[in-house]
């Protein structure tokens, strides 16, 4: 690959999904699209490239999922569904008594790991959320992940990974070398196709969002922006959830840490008016 | 240092706990069925038990039960390790006192999930 190549390939990764990559990662552009290029009949990455230039939308398309990071899995990290049933769920059920609903937003969502574990979350609430409308919004980028979480089957090696054995049994049925989650849990989760570095306004208010191991592949400027624009999309009471590696702090003042709650905030009702909406929109239907 | 026994009738299968118990801080006994390992618990019980299901000489849903009657044999969290990987075992396992259940093939990740979720580490 020349490093014209690889230029290239990195402002378009950036410009359709944010991802930063530094200038020492061909390698991984390497392994990540030789497989594509391979199954698109090219041998090489400058003719992947040269492909794309050329205008080949759902190459392009392949390439940016390619490039995604889908690593998920149940409960990951444990302690934000901890954080999520013991605090955030118990005050929101006494702070929404009155409209008796609850819309959850899990951004960049991948194979439904996480939507899913926020759905059994609920369901576990049992009486207390009894009668409430429950509404839980699973967006990615890639729509081929979107179609897996859909499904809602999972491997026996991906239902071993944080996934409480007792709800296993409870909430999934076996077929054959794999594992579906039961038709009432699915149906608790919406999937929708989103890029973040679009608008996003349309989805509407939220009392909680995962937005979780997903801005670490940003740079400073674009995860400044997301959570100014972010912050808008929360209830004035609501709750960001964010990844064990990520924090608000030194990047953006639209939130504040939620006390004693660690990787949790709140919006910060103190700071001046977000940030305007920036960037370019560069793919369709996103 | 947690101790942690593990039970099981392959020997690859109880070095590979092992290596990846070890790894995650416990001391290891090791058993090769069901009646050596309540032996081993009559003379001082672990903090975990990783278990096979079927072996020679006592099973492991046998040595469960004998172990939940045993003075202080509910403390020790119980983690089947098995290739019975269907619903009515995992249950008759949670229904006879085991914590958590790992599927064979297991990897690190899944025995640290699994002991993570019983608050063994």
């Amino acid at each position: 690959m020349t490093p014209q190549d690889y230029d290239y390939l990195r402002k378009l990764l950036k410009e359709r999904s944010g991802l930063d990559l530094s200038a020492d990662k061909q390698y991984l552009v390497e392994s990540r699209l030789m497989p594509l290029a391979r199954r698109a009949g090219l041998p090489g990455i400058p003719e992947l490239a040269q492909k794309m230039k050329s205008g080949a939308a759902a190459l392009t398309s392949d390439v940016v999922e390619a490039m995604t990071t889908n690593e998920t899995f149940f409960f990951r990290d444990k302690i934000p569904f901890d954080h999520l049933k013991q605090a955030v769920l118990p005050e929101l059920i006494q702070a929404r008594a009155a409209r008796r609903s609850i819309r959850i937003w899990c951004a960049a969502s991948s194979t439904g790991q996480e939507p899913y574990s926020i759905a059994m979350c609920l369901k576990e609430m049992g009486a207390a959320l009894s009668g409430w409308r429950t509404e839980i919004v699973a967006t990615d980028l890639s729509q081929g992940v979107l179609e897996k979480s859909r499904a809602g089957l999972f491997t026996q090696f991906e239902v071993q990974r944080g996934l409480p054995i007792q709800l296993l049994v409870k909430y999934f049925t076996q077929q054959g070398e794999l594992w579906q989650l039961n038709a009432d849990i699915r149906a608790m989760v919406q999937h929708r196709q989103l890029n973040l570095l679009q608008d996003f306004s349309h989805l509407g208010m939220f009392d909680i969002v995962f937005c979780r191991n997903v801005l670490i592949y940003f740079d400073q400027d674009t995860k400044t922006n997301i959570f100014d624009r972010l912050a808008k999309q929360v209830e004035t009471d609501g709750v960001l959830a964010l990844g064990a590696a990520e924090s608000v702090v030194g990047i953006s003042d639209a939130f504040k840490p939620y006390p004693e709650r660690r990787g949790l905030y709140r919006p910060n009702q103190t700071r001046g008016a977000g940030a305007a909406f920036p960037f370019r929109v560069v793919a369709a239907a996103r | 240092m947690k101790t942690c026994l593990v039970v099981d009738d392959s020997s690859v299968i109880r070095k590979v706990a092992r290596r990846i118990l070890e790894g995650l801080d416990f001391q290891i006994v090791e058993a090769e069925d069901g009646e050596k390992a309540l032996e081993v618990c009559k003379r001082g019980l672990p903090d975990a038990v990783l278990l096979d299901w079927n072996m020679p000489v006592m099973d492991g849903y046998e040595f469960l039960g004998n172990l939940r009657r045993m003075p202080g044999g509910d403390v020790p969290k119980v983690v089947f390790c098995t290739t019975e990987n269907d619903v009515a075992h995992i249950a008759r396992a949670l229904h006879a006192g085991a914590n958590e259940y790992i599927m064979k093939p297991f990897d690190k990740d899944i025995v640290t999930a699994k002991f993570q979720e019983v608050g063994l580490i």
